[in-house]
């Protein structure tokens, strides 16, 4: 009967059989895999290159099967402007964590969405400083507790948490910016599909686009991952509001 | 093709495209800005592509991204601005990235002024960036040279595959002077014939351009590689001119840039008038610097002393002093701040250097 057996479920060809070396409950993978998944449903693995950030995420490129960079810290979306535009015919594509995107690189992604570069950009939210041990993020929640505020994100000396998603949108520039979440599979099954989305506007030559994702850190959280997923609902997702907030296909742009 | 009178920044663009070297990032500041206005109508002309970008660190990963692609990728800058793309020249140099810089040097340092100076010396040639790594430094003296030294400069970044830096001063840039240019232009390297650029993992393993080594044997290894490229740079590729070198010289005179043709003024007159004969040694690359030859020069039996005029405070004296190796005196003389020596200027050095009274 083994003849009758039909592939439903495989690794996406974009991604590598290298083992990560994320933290058990971390939805990094579960990103990296929706984003092979978006190369391949649309056929850009073979001109696909990446971006590497500076943060946990700093081996992607070890786990996917396209061509990589790697930049310095935070500067992700300035190495992709220069590649793209000296490759326009190319897929661009930076993955950030919130401390090398919303903190060190705010010049560099700013700029970048405001001159409409045709990249994009996977935004990955995880409200603290994974790689480098727990340290509070510009993505903080107030009062969380991390390991340069032990006592509680102080609004009054930190601010508060950046939205980077809604900050970008207010941009005159068409582009689509939304955000999504993993905490559910439901979560994911939507995430998905608006990662597909951001790679084939790319595609189509059309704009700009982010997609910023919320993230589970249990390690630093100090947390179970189910527990993980459950102060995303909880803290994060009142803040950080799931949905998409410019496209340029329904005027929103 | 026909002599043109040009500025020295505008014929650095020119230049540029001259070498197939068709995308340009760049961020205004004096005294290079013309080059950017210059390009940014020139350059999509020639199917190239131009990014004013939000800053000089921007610039600088732009460079990273865009010399991922194989092509020929550079920008023009002047020394804050240099400052700012010292972390993406290291982390270039460390995923062994062709790329050209050029730097129109101001005096410094802070914000300094904006008028000729050569303070940059050190941050070109001894590394510029944090890490174990070197950018190969070319230095022009005039605007005909500055246009040879760009056309050089790409083929030397894709030979080595490096950062090349060009350092001119202000005068480099600013003065107007007639130039010839190339006759065939050359075309952009085409991406696909690349065995290392990011050109899509099409029927082969995927590549990846980086500097991250976490264990230490691979990153010795990748750092012994950047320092065997520099051995091959200081085999084959120091330049260097010599001017009024005879048995006669007294003194030998090193100097770059705009400092050195001031200096072969002075060298014709006081030989002219005061019978003091002086030889020049010019180091048209800084990095690697013409140092045996230098030696060579400064040990001959006439020589008295050797004096390294600049426009700044003293830095390259030091690599003088390191190649002479004790053998001769070594001094220094200049000025920095926008004042450029005269011929005048550099005779009282020379007098000064060789104790004679005027």
């Amino acid at each position: 009967m083994i003849n009758d057996a039909t592939t439903i479920f495989k690794r996406p060809e974009s991604l590598s059989e290298t083992v990560t070396h994320y933290c058990p409950g971390c939805t990094h993978g579960i990103i990296h895999r929706m984003v092979a998944e978006s190369l391949d449903e649309l056929n850009l693995r073979e001109r696909a290159v990446g971006v590497a950030p500076v943060g946990c995420s700093v081996f992607i490129y070890n786990y996917f099967n396209c061509d990589f960079m790697e930049a310095p810290h935070g500067r992700a979306p300035a190495l992709a402007t220069g590649f793209k535009r000296t490759r326009p015919d190319m897929i661009c594509f930076t993955y950030q964590g919130d401390g090398d995107l919303a903190s060190i690189g705010m010049g560099e992604i700013v700029h970048a969405a405001n001159r409409g570069e045709k990249i994009t950009v996977i935004f990955v939210n995880n409200a603290i400083y994974g790689m480098t041990g727990g340290q509070m993020a510009p993505t903080t929640m107030p009062g969380q507790k991390t390991t340069t505020s032990p006592f509680g994100r102080d609004t009054n000396l930190a601010g508060y948490p950046i939205r980077m998603a809604e900050l970008l949108a207010t941009l005159r520039t068409p582009s689509f910016i939304a955000r999504c979440s993993t905490q559910t599979p439901m979560h994911i099954v939507a995430a998905k599909k608006i990662i597909k989305k951001a790679f084939r506007l790319q595609k189509e030559e059309k704009c700009f686009s982010l997609v910023e994702v919320l993230s589970t850190c249990p390690t630093n959280w100090g947390i179970t991952p189910c527990d993980a997923t459950q102060w995303i609902i909880d803290n994060m997702e009142p803040y950080y509001k799931l949905g998409v907030l410019k496209d340029p296909e329904k005027g929103e742009g | 093709m026909a002599k043109k009178l040009m500025k020295g920044n505008e014929a650095i663009g020119e230049a540029a495209v001259c070498a197939g070297a068709l995308n340009y990032f760049a961020y205004p500041i004096t005294p290079q800005s013309e080059v950017a206005e210059y390009l940014c109508w020139r350059l999509p002309e020639v199917g190239g592509a131009f990014v004013q970008a939000e800053s000089e660190v921007a610039v600088g990963n732009m460079l990273f991204g865009a010399a991922c692609s194989g092509k020929r990728v550079f920008t023009t800058s002047s020394s804050p601005g240099i400052s700012l793309m010292q972390e993406a020249i290291s982390y270039m140099a460390g995923a062994h990235l062709p790329v050209v810089l050029i730097n129109i040097m101001r005096g410094g340092p802070g914000l300094g002024g904006i008028l000729p100076a050569q303070s940059d010396y050190f941050q070109a040639t001894k590394g510029g960036g944090h890490g174990d790594y070197r950018t190969l430094v070319l230095a022009p003296a005039s605007v005909q040279e500055a246009v040879d030294l760009t056309i050089l400069a790409f083929d030397l970044a894709d030979k080595y595959r490096n950062p090349v830096m060009i350092i001119g001063d202000a005068m480099i840039g600013q003065m107007m002077e007639s130039v010839e240019f190339p006759e065939k232009y050359r075309e952009q390297n085409d991406p696909a014939e690349s065995d290392w650029a990011l050109n899509g993992a099409k029927g082969r393993e995927s590549r990846i351009l980086k500097s991250l080594y976490l264990d230490p044997e691979k990153l010795d290894e990748n750092s012994f590689m950047l320092a065997n490229k520099y051995d091959m740079m200081k085999k084959d590729e120091i330049r260097y001119e010599l001017y009024n070198i005879s048995e006669k010289n007294r003194l030998l005179v090193v100097s770059y840039g705009t400092m050195s043709r001031v200096i072969q003024t002075a060298i014709d007159e006081i030989g002219e008038e005061e019978g003091i004969s002086v030889g020049l040694m010019r180091p048209i690359t800084l990095y690697p610097f013409p140092g045996q030859q230098l030696y060579d020069e400064a040990v001959k039996p006439n020589i008295e002393k050797v004096l390294s005029i600049e426009m700044s405070v003293g830095q390259m004296v030091e690599d003088v002093e390191r190649f002479v190796r004790g053998k001769k005196p070594v001094e220094f003389s200049g000025r920095t701040g926008g004042i450029v020596p005269t011929p005048d200027d550099v005779k009282g050095y020379i007098r000064k250097s060789l104790g004679i009274e005027k």
